[in-house]
């Protein structure tokens, strides 16, 4: 045990973004312990007013590059809800294509070069090169295989360029569509041999709980792990699901001094968001290998160890390839037809929803007559956690300080990176500090 | 020769520059054979105050983060600026078209007073440092990130496109979009991109900043054709452009 104990980690690595922990503990007593998000804040609400609806997406895309086409999507669903544009069961499908390219992207950087370097007990991913070489080649193979993905459907891996309201730019032809598949195919072995790696040093993972509320998308009709379609769900409200209009009665944000980026909280005084969230919601939803992949890890619904987020994410990944393949059968089966894509300026106020790779995301606008944006709110995953990082601190702090300030240390990292946060993101984040 | 050590610096931005590094895939782990990584917050743990070479990705919107890139500075023999926001300040120069009280009151409200969330018109990074070179774009293109640093390895100077978009874009034999009724930056903006965005039938947005000499009464001319307006072109070059050059046109 710790009598006095000091750990200052300013600005924190291998995460997006900027974020600080600080502990500081006298005579036993934990006088201060912090997650403190100092990023640089750069105001999008302020800055889209004015713009165009067709110029949305183009500037909201920049809160973050790793979830940029979840950024565009959430964007484009709140202009079309605003304006009263319908988008085609193709343009509809095509997107949700789209969507899944950037979760698998995200989720296998964050599993294979954020987090996995504190399994093997390892700075970063660099050198583990020379110690697992085989394993990171496949995680840099499956990383590439997304970000192509992304590049064909979105028309660049980061930043997408083919939404727009009301569609797409460009439909890919049949043939593309085919490739995809079958490397969408050839990847399932890859994806279970990193499972397998992950699974190796799965015992250096916290055992910690904490019981909190886990806000996600849920689709009942016809019933869909959801990252796309749906309402707002949590296990703190019965099963009940609230219609996307309705999230500022989720989302309730608040300022803190330690915080650039807000807080938020619902049923309790915080919540979270991101792929354990999303399993704990609809796990019986999960395709058969993503319903093999958790029982492998021994994942099961009500989890509430937060590092087992990365968990989940993995999980994800083979529910994300899974469904992709008979997404893409779908697409095939109905004929690719090109779309001409128009829609003019009109007043409106609307929501967007989608699941960001790290949680919930919402965006809403409000737009005159001319098409030209009057008000924006958006609200970001990482700041859904924020308040949920700093509960989990509390109780956990506690639980190791007879831990080495090495150990201490790291549990704390590790825990901030389950998250997979996006600190970019949530300033529109992180440092550990500890002092003796 | 030793390898040459290299840090990685990012301040406002979204961190998607950094991205396309991590996006090399397999030639990353090629480049780090040939340089020494001493920094690079988002993918290490490992941190250096020596480094040879700089890379900026970002841009400067407060005090303290000013003398931070001064003091990266003072360290650098090469300072790289990387993306958008480094290079021409990028989307975080929309925010300059307000009063710095206005935003602040318009994203945190009551809270907009609190000292941490205390702001400055954003500038690019030159506006601060003296910059060697720019790696154009929203986000950068791999493969004319890795041209850079080839070039700088072998010490020759990068040649950077200074010609506009519109060359590649035909070159790739695309339909105009003007002919389409979007109002596309092409014929002022930098190439090197490839034209990627045209290319998906998507209007240059202008990332890669203007060429240095653009022809303005050029893209006067190919506006008055079409029947638009110059303030619609007005209204989409200030999406990345306030503040970084002829913007009059």
């Amino acid at each position: 045990m710790h009598n006095n104990l000091d750990i200052n980690v300013h600005h924190i690595t291998r995460v997006e973004g900027h974020g600080n922990i600080v502990v500081n503990v006298k005579e036993g007593k934990i006088e201060k312990l912090q997650w403190q998000v100092p990023e640089a804040p750069r105001f999008f609400e302020a800055m889209v007013r004015g713009h165009s609806y067709q110029d949305i997406q183009t500037i909201v895309s920049r809160i973050c590059g790793i979830c940029s086409i979840t950024h565009s999507l959430a964007a484009t669903k709140a202009v079309e809800a605003a304006l009263g544009i319908k988008v085609s069961e193709q343009a509809d499908k095509l997107r949700i294509l789209m969507h899944y390219s950037e979760q698998l992207q995200s989720h296998t950087l964050h599993v294979g070069y954020l987090a996995a370097p504190d399994f093997f007990g390892t700075p970063s991913v660099v050198p583990l090169v020379a110690r697992a070489a085989d394993a990171v080649k496949t995680i840099v193979k499956a990383h590439r295989i997304a970000n192509n993905w992304s590049d064909l459907i979105a028309g660049r891996t980061t930043h997408p360029v083919t939404l727009i309201p009301g569609g797409l730019t460009r439909t890919p032809t049949e043939k593309q569509l085919r490739q995809l598949q079958q490397t969408l195919k050839d990847a399932v072995p890859d994806l279970k041999k990193i499972a397998e790696v992950v699974l190796s040093v799965a015992a250096n993972i916290p055992k910690f709980e904490r019981p909190t509320e886990y806000v996600s998308l849920k689709q009942t009709t016809p019933p869909t792990y959801t990252f796309y379609h749906g309402g707002v769900t949590s296990n703190d409200n019965k099963g009940a699901v609230l219609p996307i209009e309705k999230w500022h009665d989720v989302a309730n944000e608040y300022m803190v001094e330690q915080s650039t980026a807000k807080w938020a909280k619902w049923h309790r005084d915080a919540y979270a968001v991101g792929a354990l969230a999303r399993f704990n919601n609809n796990a019986e939803l999960l395709s058969p290998m993503a319903k093999d992949a958790a029982k492998m890890f021994g994942l099961q619904k009500d989890c509430c160890n937060p590092y087992m987020n990365t968990v989940a994410q993995l999980v994800e990944c083979f529910h994300i390839v899974e469904t992709s393949i008979d997404l893409i059968d779908q697409l095939l089966v109905r004929g690719l037809k090109t779309e001409k894509v128009t829609s003019s300026p009109k007043a409106g106020k609307g929501a967007g929803c989608v699941e960001a790779p790290r949680g919930i995301l919402f965006h809403e606008y409000e737009f005159d007559k001319n098409g030209k944006c009057v008000a924006a709110d958006i609200c970001i995953p990482t700041n859904q956690n924020h308040a949920n990082i700093q509960k989990d601190f509390e109780k956990l702090l506690p639980e190791i300080l007879d831990q080495s300030e090495k150990d201490i240390r790291l549990k704390l990292e590790m825990l901030v990176r389950a998250y997979d946060p996006c600190i970019s993101c949530s300033t529109h984040f992180l440092d550990v500090q500890f002092v003796r | 020769m030793d390898r040459p050590r290299v840090a990685i610096f990012d301040f406002a931005c979204c961190e998607g520059c950094q991205l396309q590094i991590v996006n090399l895939e397999e030639e990353l782990l090629d480049l780090i054979d040939n340089v020494e990584v001493v920094e690079w917050r988002e993918a290490m743990s490992e941190q250096s105050r020596e480094y040879d070479i700089a890379i900026i990705e970002g841009s400067i919107t407060r005090p303290e983060d000013e003398k931070r890139l001064e003091i990266i500075r003072t360290r650098a023999k090469t300072l790289i600026a990387l993306g958008a926001c480094a290079t021409i300040g990028g989307i975080n120069k929309l925010k300059n078209n307000f009063e710095m009280s206005d935003v602040k009151k318009c994203v945190y409200g009551k809270s907009a007073d609190m000292p941490h969330l205390e702001t400055m018109p954003t500038k690019a990074v030159d506006e601060v440092v003296k910059v060697d070179y720019k790696i154009h774009g929203c986000p950068i293109d791999r493969k004319e990130f890795t041209y850079v640093i080839r070039c700088l390895l072998m010490g020759k100077k990068p040649e950077i496109p200074e010609w506009p978009v519109c060359v590649e874009c035909k070159s790739k034999g695309n339909p105009c979009l003007w002919d389409y009724g979007q109002v596309c930056l092409g014929p002022i903006i930098r190439a090197g991109c490839g034209a990627r965005c045209p290319s998906s039938g998507f209007r240059c947005f202008g990332c890669r900043g203007y060429i240095d000499d653009p022809n303005v009464n050029g893209a006067k001319d190919v506006i008055e054709r079409y029947g638009l307006s110059v303030d619609a072109l007005k209204a989409k070059m200030v999406l990345f452009g306030i503040g970084q050059g002829p913007t009059n046109a």
